[in-house]
């Protein structure tokens, strides 16, 4: 009797231990849900963290540190005059159809992303082709109109990837792409599954399954996290229980960098005088935000750019923590009853850090009157609309101080300098002239105090302490599981 | 009896189309656009011109207000802009899950509180009744999100007698499947539980005074055969009115638990679709609970009819 009793509590157990996951399957968590699963027609970052890498592949791709290595072309070459990029695809490659993949698919997937009437988020990366050919089934030739020292960077974005004609059509839910891993299913809501695919051209994975669950709240996260339901959950929504974590052996805490430069948006037109810019920049105290609003995870910044980049500069001391510089250049450019305007997009990092820095402006006499909104709104109105004074948000694409060129970007600088200064660079491809050309660019948006730099986002993941190779930090904004495996043993 | 409930059908559809009609309106009133939404920072206008495009977001209200309701009428919700799959198949998806749900709350809150107001009433006075009193004032006062995140700390990340949330489908099986509702079904049931005692002890003490009453007990029937068999059935009616408004509510108004327990429902699709500015979607969805309040309304006058005899001969 006491046999089957303890038999049956240990089955009862077992099947309550909810999602126990096999050596070779792996849940991982996300906050967002993505809309749809073509990484080729929409902004949503939430379609790369599933998609980039494990189903479908560029021409390059980005590693986990940033480097841009082959992906589909196994190798490429530019003529002397920098207009004709000639890659060499690899021989082999098929879709997860069946069907292969081969030059006639790159011309089609290029052409459909730079065409008039595409709805490709990211056109720009494309603009400046002017003709795609494949002249045999694994070279692809494609002509820009200016060279481009950047172009190859610019084909490992997620938006770049290879798609087929026969499934294009049916991306958005039922992916078909060249990675390895193939989509099972979707439930919509609740998670999305992959498998491994046989096909694959390259070394297979360690995992053979994988399950993306979408949790939003962050007591759920914590909840499934410490539960055992998810194995991974590499961007924790919940940065106040990381402790928990770290305390306990059964978790690892993955704490890396992002492309994220987080900034108090100063609208350049309304906010005309650079010493009124300077007194708010000396205002900010950068550490009190990060220690205030992101628990500590961040890394301050000067500039409109990545610590982690080897190009970076700091130029933090330009705008330290000086109340009493910022009164005296309030006063000195008659602007000492100040009243702006906040909006504060979603995110904590926005609302957590607006009210500290609200009232970091307040110690300096500028009062704030501050706006919470959705994204939908911001958008509308902060972005397209340009109704705003001060807003707070991260800019996560990788390598780009090049919106500062953008006289109507929402933030609205125009300086004739710095958009000669980008032209140049866009033409060099020398990595000493652009190092050199991308710390003047830094310095000039630091000078014009255009915006207020704060700090780096930091990529703060919890994961089972078994489980090895996710990334450490985000270069683009992805999961890659294909270097992902669980540590044998307990 | 038929002309009456033929009136309060015809009053119910107006009610329907009047709430189509603010329902449409009210979100073309709404800051932001679906198209910019789904592109982000980067798009060029071009792009977020040729989506609006295709989405049907540009042509007069009065042309876009009926398409809609005559897709309706004929089984098409639309198409979801943000996932581009019918609405009609998203709700499908959702409403396996909140339809389930929100019967299991409403069973457990009913099985709950109708012994419990029995006993609170019948012992009228007693320390039973204050205890029943005090722990439904607490029931009501507790707030269910809290309570649900109690419940999922004890027993799925202390006990692991379930997981943390999440539904697995039904696919998976129908036990798998009960499981994972059965803590978000407690959460919800607990206020809505103590809500229905307090109305019921009430409604039976009311029916308790009346003569009626005393003369059963004269007549020689006892204690409980009288409250079970007299009171009860006449003290239905404000119950049912309850019941009726609490189902509706289970239905959509669960997006709480629904987050807490990260459960794929309604509420969390019209949340979403907010959010994401996913306009047909809230529209379509909203529109289907509409007429699932308006039905249930319905419903609930039919059961007084039943209820109550005097309600039949006008």
């Amino acid at each position: 009797m006491t046999q089957t009793l303890k038999m049956s509590v240990a089955a009862f157990a077992l099947m309550a231990s909810g999602a126990w996951a096999a050596q070779d399957s792996i849940i991982i968590g996300m906050q967002l849900e993505p809309p749809n699963l073509d990484p080729t027609g929409g902004a949503a970052a939430a379609i790369d963290e599933v998609t980039y890498a494990n189903l479908f592949e560029g021409l390059t791709r980005f590693a986990s540190d940033g480097a841009v290595v082959p992906g589909l072309a196994q190798s490429w070459s530019v003529s002397e005059d920098g207009l004709t990029w000639t890659f060499d695809l690899r021989p082999g490659v098929v879709f997860h159809d069946g069907t292969a993949m081969d030059s006639a698919d790159v011309v089609f997937s290029l052409n459909r992303a730079r065409a008039e009437d595409s709805t490709n988020a990211q056109k720009a990366l494309f603009a400046g082709i002017a003709d795609v050919s494949a002249p045999d089934t694994t070279t692809v030739v494609i002509t820009l109109d200016a060279p481009n020292g950047n172009f190859a960077f610019n084909m490992a974005w997620g938006d770049a990837v290879i798609v087929a004609p026969e499934s294009v059509a049916t991306n958005a839910t039922q992916p078909v792409g060249t990675g390895p891993f193939r989509f099972v299913e979707w439930a919509k809501g609740d998670s999305v599954t992959l498998e491994r695919f046989d096909g694959y051209w390259g070394a297979a994975p360690a995992l053979t399954r994988a399950t993306f669950k979408f949790i939003s709240d962050p007591n759920a996260a914590f909840a499934a996290m410490m539960a055992g339901d998810v194995n991974a959950f590499p961007v924790f929504p919940a940065p106040e229980t990381l402790a928990n974590f770290d305390a306990d052996p059964r978790f690892s805490v993955i704490v890396g960098s992002t492309e994220g430069e987080t900034i108090l948006a100063m609208n350049n037109a309304n906010l005309t005088d650079v010493r009124v810019r300077k007194a708010i920049s000396h205002a900010i105290d950068r550490q009190a935000i990060i220690d205030g609003a992101m628990f500590g995870y961040g890394t301050p910044i000067g500039t409109h750019f990545a610590p982690h980049n080897p190009d970076y500069v700091d130029l933090t001391g330009g705008s330290a923590h000086d109340p009493d510089m910022a009164r005296a250049l309030l006063a000195e450019a008659g602007a000492t009853d100040l009243r702006l305007r906040m909006a504060l997009p979603p995110p904590s990092y926005a609302r957590r850090g607006g009210e500290i820095i609200a009232s970091q402006l307040r110690a300096v006499g500028i009062a704030t009157d501050i706006t919470n909104m959705e994204w939908a709104q911001w958008l509308e109105q902060v972005f397209r609309g340009k109704d705003f004074d001060l807003t707070i948000v991260s800019h996560t694409e990788p390598a780009d101080i090049n919106i500062y060129a953008r006289p109507n970007y929402y933030f609205q600088y125009d300086n004739a300098g710095f958009q000669a200064l980008m032209e140049t660079l866009g033409i060099t491809a020398d990595a000493d002239a652009r190092t050199a050309l991308l710390q003047e660019a830094q310095k000039m948006i630091a000078a014009d105090y255009v915006n207020g730099y704060l700090f780096q986002l930091a990529k703060t993941g919890v994961a089972d302490s078994r489980v090895e190779g996710l990334w450490q930090n985000a270069p683009t904004q992805a999961n890659d599981l294909t270097g992902v495996s669980w540590r044998a043993g307990p | 009896m038929i002309r009456a409930l033929g009136r309060r059908a015809l009053s119910l559809l107006l009610a329907l189309i009047a709430a189509s009609v603010v329902i449409f309106v009210m979100l073309q009133a709404v800051p932001g656009d679906p198209a910019a939404f789904m592109l982000g920072m980067n798009a060029s206008e071009d792009a977020v011109a040729a989506l609006r495009a295709e989405l049907g977001l540009e042509g007069p209200l009065v042309v876009r207000y009926l398409a809609w309701i005559s897709g309706m009428l004929g089984g098409d919700f639309g198409t979801s802009y943000t996932y581009r799959v019918p609405v009609a198949e998203l709700v499908s998806e959702r409403i396996v899950v909140s339809a389930p749900l929100a019967v299991m709350a409403l069973v457990l809150s009913t099985v709950i509180a109708i012994p419990v107001g029995l006993i609170a009433a019948a012992r009228r006075g007693g320390a039973a009744d204050w205890g029943i009193m005090g722990g439904t004032q607490l029931g009501i006062a507790v707030p269910n999100f809290w309570f649900a995140m109690i419940l999922v700390l004890v027993f799925a990340v202390k006990l692991r007698w379930v997981s943390a949330g999440g539904f697995p489908g039904w696919d998976a099986g129908l036990w798998p499947g009960v499981r994972a509702l059965v803590l978000p079904a407690i959460a919800l049931a607990l206020p809505q539980a103590s809500i229905l005692a307090r109305v019921l002890r009430s409604a039976l003490l009311d029916t308790l005074d009346q003569d009626y009453i005393r003369t059963a007990r004269a007549k020689g029937l006892s204690r409980r055969a009288t409250v079970v068999r007299h009171a009860l059935r006449n003290a239905m009616i404000p119950v049912l009115t309850i019941l009726g408004l609490q189902f509706s509510f289970l239905l959509a108004g669960a997006i709480i638990i629904e987050n807490v327990f990260f459960l794929p429902g309604l509420g969390r699709l019209i949340f979403q679709g907010i959010t994401q500015r996913d306009l047909i979607v809230v529209q379509s969805v909203t529109m289907v609970l509409v007429f699932a309040v308006i039905l249930v309304t319905f419903l609930v006058d039919l059961a007084y009819t039943v209820a109550d005899p005097r309600l039949r001969r006008r």
